[in-house]
């Protein structure tokens, strides 16, 4: 009795593993919620991958911006609100307040595999 | 001989103090709660109308840039720190230290009146990133560890880190129009 049922779970493992794939689906992207406060971004390093979001949530009384030091975007955050913004290509970004130059923050992107 | 060196301390103190123009420097005694409400008060809004100053008559990208981030920040810290005397129920004191920086500010604005273009551009900026480090030295050493209640020191050292941006950006502004 034991044996059989033994068996059986044995048997269905391919078909869960098949199962857990069509539920999950490919990688997904992911949203990665950074906080200013204080006047500083929270956490100041992150790691992510291409196609993921960043979410600035700004809880300071003043705007703050996260800015590439490459220029390649600039989003504004005014206080109490957030913004985004989706990571393009893989490389390690330096960004920073234009508003408040002593803000700085670093972003890792890896390829997504 | 002691009196002697003190005598000389005390007059290169006061020499230093002449020469910084610094209003803060003025106040010997630990400012109070009112007293500091309200120079942290006259020191915003002096900033404010700088920077009120400086977008009517710069051309500068980069200096009117600076300018309405100095309104739009000021404004913010000002709004809350009026909100948090009306909570805490102070009420804000004038000072000497408050009546100083008035006098020197407004002898400021009737100097940056005179200029135009590119000279008002560089006495505007330069003028910020000494105001700002002024604030910021008087916020450090005098303001924030002198402040009793809490919340109050909580906000001057919100406005702090806020005004030592300030005073980075208005460094690179006057390094980039030299």
């Amino acid at each position: 009795m034991r044996r059989r049922r033994s068996r059986l779970s044995f048997g269905a493992l391919p078909v869960l593993a098949a199962f857990a794939i069509v539920v999950a689906g490919p990688v997904r992207a992911e949203v990665i919620h950074v906080t200013m406060e204080q006047i500083a971004y929270m956490p100041a390093q992150i790691s992510a991958s291409v196609g993921d979001t960043v979410e600035w949530d700004n809880k300071d009384i003043v705007a703050h911006t996260a800015t590439a030091r490459d220029k390649s975007w600039d989003v504004v955050i005014a206080p109490n609100s957030k913004n985004s913004i989706m990571l393009k290509s893989a490389g390690t970004i330096e960004y920073y307040c234009r508003f408040h130059p002593n803000m700085v923050g670093q972003i890792t992107v890896k390829a997504r595999e | 001989m002691s009196i002697r060196i003190f005598t000389r301390t005390g007059a290169a103190i006061a020499a230093i103090c002449l020469f910084a123009g610094s209003g803060f420097a003025q106040t010997a005694a630990k400012p109070t709660d009112p007293q500091i409400a309200h120079i942290a008060y006259t020191a915003d809004q002096i900033d404010m109308q700088a920077g009120q100053l400086a977008l009517k008559k710069s051309k500068n990208k980069d200096v009117r840039a600076f300018a309405s981030d100095m309104v739009r920040d000021h404004t913010a810290v000002n709004q809350k720190a009026l909100a948090l005397v009306k909570k805490l129920k102070v009420k804000p004191e004038d000072n000497p230290t408050s009546q100083q920086l008035s006098k020197q500010a407004s002898d400021k604005r009737a100097e940056l009146s005179k200029l135009n273009g590119a000279a008002f551009d560089k006495a505007y900026i330069d003028n910020e990133v000494a105001y700002h480090k002024t604030v910021n030295d008087a916020l450090q050493n005098t303001l924030i560890p002198s402040a009793s209640n809490q919340e109050l020191k909580d906000l001057l050292t919100t406005g702090l880190k806020i005004f030592q941006g300030h005073q980075q950006h208005a460094e690179q502004v006057a390094a980039g129009i030299k």
